[in-house]
């Protein structure tokens, strides 16, 4: 049996001005299939990636953002928001899609996976983890 | 003149320089992240103040900010108004 690790995958990077975002999505789902014991936490910029109603048809560019949504099926349920971050940008969560896990041991209760975190949490989480990628 | 930003105001200080160095008569249009600089409730608003502020509108809808969500004032444009301003304008500055 492999050994399993935390993973964090650190998001700050707004969505579509660069390519950093979707790549960090894929690599995510990736790390989920080998499962692993998976967070991901979106601050500075990065909390751009989880609005609601983005509609990319007038830029041809594919919109990923419903893809967060499918992240707790990949048993990704660990989803850090650093509140600082949106408060910032004047984004309340409401802005924020609403992403769920079904918790098996629960009879598959639905339990929301985004975690409003202070700076001082999210420093906390960080300090936990065995291993961090940035996007 | 026409002033264009496209990074998001909190990553480098683009929009700063752009907002600073603008002149009465000068126009800013934001486009691609450079749109959320347009959002009322952040702290990069108070630099669009009693500027000419346009933005790209299939930006804002690829980002999810809705219309209610802008600086008041702010003009909304589609790629050919795009154009339009450019075609306008004496010259163009990026700040890339």
């Amino acid at each position: 049996m492999p050994e399993t690790k935390k993973l964090m995958y650190i998001n700050r990077k707004a969505p579509y001005g660069t390519i950093y975002a979707w790549e960090s999505l894929e690599v995510v789902l990736i790390g989920a299939a080998f499962e692993q014991d998976v967070s991901v936490a979106f601050m500075d910029d990065g909390v751009y990636q989880l609005t609601k109603g983005q509609d990319t048809t007038g830029i041809g560019m594919k919109n990923f953002s419903p893809t967060y949504t499918a992240l707790g099926d990949y048993e990704v349920n660990k989803i850090y928001v650093d509140k600082e971050s949106l408060e910032e940008r004047g984004l309340t969560l409401d802005d924020l899609q609403h992403l769920v896990w079904e918790d098996e041991d629960e009879d598959y209760a639905e339990k929301d996976s985004i975690r409003l975190v202070s700076r001082a949490e999210l420093s906390e989480v960080l300090a936990d983890q065995d291993v961090l990628f940035n996007f | 003149m026409l002033h264009l930003v496209n990074k998001s105001p909190h990553d480098g200080c683009n929009l700063d320089t752009a907002t600073s160095i603008m002149k009465d008569g000068d126009s800013l249009l934001l486009i691609e992240d450079g749109v959320y600089g347009a959002i009322k409730a952040g702290k990069a608003a108070s630099l669009l103040e009693g500027r000419s502020v346009s933005v790209l509108g299939p930006d804002l809808a690829a980002r999810g900010i809705s219309e209610d969500k802008l600086v008041d004032g702010i003009t909304i444009v589609d790629y050919a108004g795009f154009v339009d301003m450019v075609a306008a304008s004496d010259n163009v500055q990026s700040w890339l």
